[in-house]
């Protein structure tokens, strides 16, 4: 995979922490030294709408969207948000969903987003150290060790 | 790693911008935020036309100054756009327009390329973040150096996309604003401005001169085969459908660099032109007498991807798979609006709506708004409703404004409810939580606090509307009384003369943080 821009998909409602999620994949992978992109749509996604954001990376990526069919692994934190999304994967991509960690493994339920990227992080060619390093970034210090805990707790769910 | 909106947030700052003023709209709403974040001095205005205005003093007062807004903002603001394109700028005025094609948050997909051939004002398309940071910092540049307001013409892709932004290490630029009388170039009686029109025309001139020789245009060689022309994100989508064919990608796309493009479009086989939105760039080669090909029309609406480029390629115009829809948003569970769109459907009431999250009301189970527009529009157009319906039916009309909105362009609809008031009299719902909730929780005139959440001057809705001598004015919390609420608005509705009903109660989302701003501001 390292020639060819790998594609994946976040996908879930407003406030179940689809562009926390986003954010901590692309450090990560930024981190490890490729060229990353990253495309959200917010708007009303406050309001409990559907969120997805596209992180794409690589030597060179272009566009910043995840074209239809194309992507390798497509991340949805809300059950019902399977099917309107399904579409982005390609032929043999991966679906990861909630239903892949038991969740009460994790300390804390909000934090399934974070244990999903650690199921990803599996299949991606990105160090653990530049994953721990970026959920450390992206969250306030009192939540560091239940994140890191989660995305452990996922990466050995894989 | 930054998104668009970040990227020229620190552009701005880097040049040494006195100032950035607009008002919130997505996709364009952060880039003052991050501003403010990150050391800079950002204001929210209550409308962006007074914003351009604010930032063309700074111009004039020889500062650097960046002007946000959202596409439909720029309407607002279109009146002092056009005649600044006059009086030009002392120091720089850059116009940050931020468009939303495919609407993921707005009530049209205008292309605001036109606004820049319209006004006569200098424009440039960033591309990625990358290009955000650049092209900020040569807007400012340039805007100094021809002494025109320039529009940095970002789209949402662009905004709210994240990609590696190398910064410039370079000096902050330190402006020293002063001022000069300058009465010819500035007041635009008609024998100034007769003579300012061909200024700008001239100035013009000799940019499209340097964008022909040392504008920021990209060509990236490829097979003589296919020439793609194209701007913006599109060149990304571009480069990933059609690696192999000749690129010219175009930075400043107004004024053109015709003749570049011109021997361009000679150079290859088949010259094809990529762009979101309307056929501006196939318009105006065309009229140049330039043979490129276009989109089919069906490609003008909604925002451009790979497929799509892909299908253009080909001229593709079979129906494209329907997206399946996703959840829409709605009101969040206890938000005090769910109960005024309770009475107003409950009352049948005709409800001329406006622009905020109370939009929500128009979607199941409420249903309760029959008409959004423009910010404002609901009081001019509900008295319009009011003085053209039968009796019974005009009785029924309510107009129901959020409290940004209200201060953004609605005053001026109130006045003339004074001014004009229909035989039936009329209702406005105010509906006030607070602060401006749909863009994410922004301060504004009507909240006391500035940008930064500091304490400032207050805007007291109910003063200002009593002044206007509207009879009957009335504050409510909806949630803590729902029942009086109904009654107040059946008898308004009953009466013949003229009520404002404002609903405040505070927004669930923001009650915490306004609760923290209050306390550090004691």
């Amino acid at each position: 995979m390292s020639n060819r821009v790998v594609n994946i998909v976040v996908a879930g409602l407003g406030g179940q922490g689809v562009l926390k999620a986003s954010d901590i994949l692309t450090e990560a992978a930024f981190a490890a030294g490729w060229d990353v992109k990253k495309a959200d749509v917010h708007g009303m996604s406050q309001r409990g709408g559907s969120v997805r954001s596209d992180v794409r990376f690589g030597p060179r990526v272009f566009s910043p969207m995840v074209t239809a069919g194309e992507a390798d692994f497509l991340v949805v934190l809300a059950e019902d948000q399977v099917e309107p999304h399904r579409d982005v994967l390609r032929p043999g991509g991966t679906l990861l969903m909630p239903d892949r960690i038991a969740a009460d493994r994790l300390p804390n339920r909000r934090s399934i987003n974070v244990a999903l990227l650690g199921v990803l992080s599996r299949g991606l060619a990105i160090a653990p150290e530049f994953w721990q390093a970026a959920i450390r970034n992206n969250f306030r210090e009192n939540l560091h060790g239940d994140n890191l805990h989660a995305f452990q707790i996922g990466r050995e769910m894989a | 790693m930054l998104s668009g909106n970040e990227a020229v947030a620190l552009a701005a700052l880097d040049f040494g911008v006195a100032l950035g003023t607009g008002y919130p709209g997505t996709p364009s709403t952060e880039i003052l935020e991050y501003l403010s974040a990150h050391g800079g001095r950002a204001q929210w205005a209550p409308n962006e036309k007074v914003a351009l205005e604010v930032g063309l003093g700074v111009a004039m007062a020889g500062a650097a100054v960046l002007v946000t807004m959202k596409h439909v903002g720029l309407n607002v603001a279109a009146d002092p756009l056009f005649t600044a394109a006059y009086t030009g700028t002392s120091g720089s005025l850059v116009i940050v327009s931020a468009d939303d094609p495919g609407m993921a948050s707005s009530q049209n997909e205008q292309d605001n390329r036109r606004f820049a051939v319209a006004a006569a004002v200098p424009m440039l398309e960033p591309a990625d973040a990358q290009e955000s940071y650049d092209f900020t910092l040569l807007a400012l540049e340039l805007s100094a150096r021809w002494h025109l307001p320039f529009i940095l013409r970002t789209t949402t892709r662009v905004c709210h996309s994240k990609t590696v932004v190398y910064l410039l290490p370079r000096e902050r630029n330190v402006l020293v604003p002063h001022f000069e009388h300058d009465i010819r170039s500035r007041v635009m009686i008609p024998s100034n401005a007769r003579p300012a029109h061909r200024r700008l025309r001239q100035k013009l001139a000799e940019l499209t001169q340097w964008n022909e020789e040392s504008g920021p245009n990209e060509l990236v060689a490829g097979q003589s085969r296919l020439g793609i022309v194209t701007s913006g994100v599109n060149f990304m989508h571009v480069r990933e459908a059609a690696p192999d064919a000749s690129v010219l990608k175009l930075g400043l796309t107004y004024p053109l660099p015709l003749e570049k493009i011109r021997r361009f479009a000679t150079s290859v086989d088949r010259c094809l032109v990529i762009e979101e939105g309307d056929p501006y760039l196939v318009e105006q080669l065309r009229t140049a007498g330039i043979a490129v090909e276009g989109k089919p029309e069906m490609y003008r609406f909604g925002e451009l991807n790979v497929t799509r480029v892909r299908r253009i390629l080909v001229g593709d115009t079979s129906p494209e798979p329907a997206a399946l829809p996703g959840k829409p948003p709605t009101l969040c569970q206890g938000c005090p609006h769910r109960i005024v769109f309770g009475v107003l459907k409950k009352l049948d009431c005709i409800v001329a709506g406006d622009i905020g999250c109370y939009s929500l009301g128009a979607l199941p189970p409420w249903e309760a708004m029959d008409s959004l527009v423009c910010m404002g529009a609901s009081i001019g157009m509900g008295l319009g409703l009011r003085h053209a319906l039968p009796a019974d039916e005009a009785r029924r009309v309510v107009s129901v404004i959020g409290d940004s909105t209200f201060v953004h362009s609605g005053i001026p609809g109130l006045v003339e409810m004074a001014y004009n008031p229909p035989p039936g009299g009329h209702v406005v719902l105010i509906l006030d939580n607070g602060t401006t909730a749909m863009t994410g929780l922004q301060e504004h005139p009507g909240t006391g606090r500035t940008l930064d959440h500091a304490a400032t001057g207050k805007i007291v809705f109910e003063d200002l509307i009593r002044s206007l001598g509207i009879p009957n004015v009335t504050v409510i919390d909806p949630v803590a009384a729902p029942e009086r609420f109904e009654q107040i608005l059946v008898e308004s509705l009953a009466s013949d003369a003229l009520s404002v009903i404002i609903t405040r109660r505070t927004c669930l989302l923001a009650a915490g943080k306004i609760r923290q701003y209050e306390q550090s501001n004691v």
